[in-house]
């Protein structure tokens, strides 16, 4: 049986079925991040004008963050590059744009897996302060983020590309919707960073 | 996004984005090493914060061109969304109360 709207717009809602779904599990994933975010400041209202301290004990690395920063930026900028190829109908450049948006999400990881192991060489764990708490639990579960997008699009960029002999439209909006997850992954880091490291 | 686009229009607009994003960026950890007090420096680093995100959101999200459903969809979220911001605030705010009623007790004894 063929899945109805993957490709044509649904009648009521104007867009594939895909592209809603997508939208409606990004805003879960913004109350996700949300009720994190609003516990930090709940912590950091509470901690009766400790943060600093405990924000300097921490020892987090600027530069290294800032460079995660700026890898994060480049990888969705190859996301819609990898997007507009297939837009273009140049397989070939989708599959080096993906490959490389993979890549910039390794890159963050292997950034993350030193800031993390500096960390716990110091005897910093998540139980060490309740800054490095909250840092550890938004940071983590943005790693986790990071980790998921990786796989679904070197899924699209790999195995998953058969599909533009096939039906390229289809694909085209599957690289979309991996696009938008990967784009909220960006934005969540966009607040982290200033969050934990700098204010 | 709309079916009807210019690609090569696009793809110029996503490295305006991305070089926006990097200055954002620079700006960010620029405003870390400015002598400001905190509130000041919250609100210079949130800002930034809150114009990359915008950025992303309305270019590399395509939300600059979509269909109505999914900016009701969204709206409705941001509802919720500052409501859940509004409660450590709130809470913050009913503490404060709390210790100025206490206060005013204890100098009425």
């Amino acid at each position: 049986m063929e899945i109805p709207y993957t490709v044509e717009a649904h009648p009521e809602t104007g867009l594939n079925n895909g592209k809603i779904g997508i939208w409606l599990f990004l805003t879960s994933e913004v109350m996700l991040f949300g009720a994190l975010f609003a516990t930090f400041i709940m912590l950091r209202i509470g901690s009766d004008g400790n943060w600093a301290a405990m924000q300097a004990e921490a020892e987090l690395n600027i530069p290294l963050a800032t460079i995660n920063t700026a890898v994060l930026i480049a990888s969705s900028l190859t996301m819609v590059m990898a997007w507009a190829s297939l837009m273009r109908g140049q397989l070939g450049r989708f599959k080096l744009f993906g490959w490389l948006t993979v890549a910039c999400g390794g890159i963050f990881l292997v950034i993350k897996y030193f800031e993390y192991t500096a960390k716990f060489e110091h005897h910093h764990y998540p139980e060490s302060s309740t800054f490095l708490a909250i840092y550890f639990a938004m940071t983590g579960l943005h790693a986790l983020h990071v980790i998921g997008g990786m796989a679904w699009n070197a899924y699209f960029t790999g195995p998953g590309s058969k599909l533009f002999h096939t039906n390229r439209q289809w694909l085209t909006d599957r690289v979309e919707h991996s696009g938008l997850f990967w784009h909220f992954v960006d934005l969540v880091w966009i607040f982290l960073f200033p969050v934990f490291y700098l204010l | 996004m709309s079916e009807h686009v210019d690609i090569d229009k696009q793809v110029r607009i996503y490295f305006l984005v991305f070089g926006a994003l990097m200055v954002g960026t620079a700006a960010t950890v620029g405003a870390y090493y400015l002598d400001v007090s905190v509130p000041v420096a919250l609100t210079i680093g949130l800002f930034i914060a809150t114009v990359k995100a915008s950025l992303v959101a309305c270019f590399f999200m395509h939300l600059i061109d979509e269909k109505k459903i999914i900016y009701w969809t969204l709206a409705l979220t941001v509802a919720f969304f500052i409501a859940l911001m509004a409660l450590p605030l709130l809470t913050s705010v009913t503490d404060q109360v709390g210790e100025f009623a206490e206060v005013e007790a204890h100098e009425a004894h």
